[in-house]
């Protein structure tokens, strides 16, 4: 590595003077100017949203309609803020509902509390419940910064189910013959 | 209506010129603080004001484009100031704290009589000027009353009877008193080209923006002074960037280090009048620029308002053009667009620059932009002297 010696130069006399520098500032702005906004407006445009991205946690449901949480309260004792509070309920039983045996009673995430760390998705042994893409929650009260079950599987909807769970366990202790 | 309005008494005819005047620089330069918000966010690729809109008016089609361009904003912003609590400190001494925003609005809007606003052509090819008060003191008129704008700045900083106030009324006058030098011996040269000898001496605006409406054949007649005297219409930029407190010279206020300078202490309406004057002080700064260095209502260089006129006259073959009204009305449009246009650079060199320190100002002022004047009145004194022989 040769070394390369940096001219030092005094400044001309121009460059004294200040106005190149000022003129060449002024056409910096002034192509900004006309230039394109790059303000999003953004109650009428929204971002978009990058996969895997933590917004709101709710919960969701399988592709038949069935509810995934089986309220084994993981989550509950995961969620470092402690937002999430599940009273743990039976299935009432039924066509369609037999899969599992436990389901929430009452589910309540306190957004107010939440700090959106994803720990509740990553735990969840059923996929139940996913940190989804809506970013926007307000309320005129505390109460109602609370996510009640419903509210939380409106939010939700039905995810694609990559394993269906307890499907394939049922099917391989029919074909078994009835052992686990 | 033109009868009843000359059969009306000379003061009440001059008391509603004034009027009419005031009532449009008033809006215009609260518009500019518009245009301003407007500028400094298009330059920073943003949007700017462009949410309000009265929800009575919503339905409208087009609506948009005035929401869009914060109009509303502007009457909503104007509303507030009009109608908040106006706040009055315990710690400042009351009359001159109130009389100061006062005093910072009468000097904006005297200089504008002595300014000449467009001009007509009257009887005998005459070219009639329009304007408050033909006075032969015109520009040291303009200096003059200009001047006693710094004193509301003085009286606001002392009377707030705290810190940063009191220090922003000393740097404006110390910033008045180093360019007001420069500026007015930056003009003087325009004045001793203009006032040939023989000719009867004259200070008015109307003389000089006479003499700038040479035709081609009139060699340097026509030129506009910005063309035959470009670093007198530089210093005197420069200097009205200066005295009108805009930035990067805007050590009055200096947000940065003196929280809000003079205005520190002042809120709602009376801190209007002073934003307000200041924008008025640029409109006067500006038409007095355009007047002395842009050829004032003439068109473009060598191309008089008189010659425009009959151009368009033989062009269309209408006499619509000859008439007085349209030629006041081309020629006032024409020294608005200047003036406009000298506003819209004033904004650009704002959101541009940044502001100097003190130190750098009073550097500026003395050490560079006085010796500069007055060798730029020396070299001209000489080449007018052999000019004009």
């Amino acid at each position: 590595m040769a070394i390369i010696e940096v001219k030092r130069r005094p400044l001309t006399f121009a460059e004294r003077t200040y106005l190149p520098q000022l003129f060449g500032g002024m056409w910096t702005t002034l192509k900004h100017l006309v230039g394109p906004s790059e303000t999003m407006e953004y109650p009428e445009q929204r971002p978009a949203i990058p996969p895997g991205y933590r917004g709101v946690p709710t919960l969701v449901k399988d592709p038949h309609g069935r509810e995934k949480c089986v309220s084994c309260q993981l989550c509950e004792f995961v969620c470092p803020p402690k937002a999430i509070r599940i009273t743990p309920g039976s299935v009432a039983g039924g066509a369609g509902v037999d899969n599992v045996e436990k389901a929430p009673q009452a589910f309540d995430i306190d957004m107010l509390r939440c700090i959106y760390c994803g720990l509740c998705e990553e735990v969840c042994p059923e996929e139940a419940i996913f940190l989804q893409n809506q970013y926007s929650m307000s309320g005129y009260s505390r109460a109602e910064m609370v996510n009640h079950k419903d509210r939380l599987y409106e939010l939700g909807g039905t995810l694609p189910d990559k394993h269906f769970k307890w499907e394939v366990k049922k099917a391989a202790e029919e074909a078994a013959g009835g052992h686990h | 209506m033109a009868d009843f309005f000359f059969g009306l008494p000379a003061l009440v005819q001059a008391l509603a010129k004034g009027a009419a005047v005031v009532l449009v620089i008033f809006p215009v330069a609260a518009a500019c603080s518009m245009a301003e918000r407007k500028v400094c966010a298009w330059i920073q690729s943003r949007p700017g004001p462009n949410r309000a809109v009265p929800p009575i008016l919503a339905w409208i089609p087009g609506i948009g484009i005035p929401q869009r361009l914060g109009l509303f904003q502007l009457a909503a912003d104007g509303g507030k100031f009009l109608f908040k609590e106006e706040p009055l400190p315990d710690h400042v001494h009351r009359f001159y704290y109130t009389l100061a925003p006062v005093v910072a609005m009468v000097p904006a809007f005297t200089t504008i009589t002595v300014v000449p606003l467009g001009a007509y052509i009257g009887m005998q090819g005459r070219v009639v000027p329009l304007m408050l008060a033909n006075v032969d003191v015109g520009m040291l008129a303009v200096f003059a009353v200009a001047s006693l704008g710094i004193y509301s700045l003085i009286l606001a900083g002392w009377a707030s009877n705290s810190k940063y106030p009191f220090l922003g009324g000393v740097r404006a006058s110390a910033q008045l008193i180093s360019y007001e030098l420069s500026m007015t011996l930056s003009v003087l040269p325009v004045f001793l080209w203009v006032n040939a000898p023989g000719s009867p001496g004259t200070l008015s605006l109307v003389r000089v923006v006479e003499f700038q409406s040479g035709h081609l054949h009139s060699g340097w007649g026509g030129a506009w002074f910005l063309i035959t005297m470009p670093v007198s219409a530089f210093i005197f930029a420069v200097a009205l960037f200066a005295e009108t407190n805009r930035q990067p010279f805007d050590m009055p206020e200096s947000e940065s280090d003196l929280v809000g300078g003079f205005h520190t202490e002042y809120g709602a309406f009376k801190w209007s009048l002073f934003f307000v004057a200041e924008y008025a002080n640029m409109i006067v700064g500006s038409a007095v620029f355009a007047l002395l260095f842009l050829g004032g209502w003439n068109v473009l260089p060598w191309v008089p308002l008189a010659s425009l006129l009959e151009g368009l006259h033989r062009l269309t073959g209408s006499a619509l053009w000859l008439r007085p009204l349209v030629a006041g009305i081309i020629s006032m449009g024409i020294l608005g667009g200047k003036v406009l246009t000298l506003i819209f650079i004033f904004m650009w060199v704002r959101w541009t620059v940044p502001r100097f320190r003190y130190d750098q100002v009073m550097r500026l002022g003395w050490q560079k932009l006085l010796p500069l004047s007055i060798a730029n009145l020396i070299a001209y004194t000489v080449g007018i002297y052999f000019l004009q022989g």
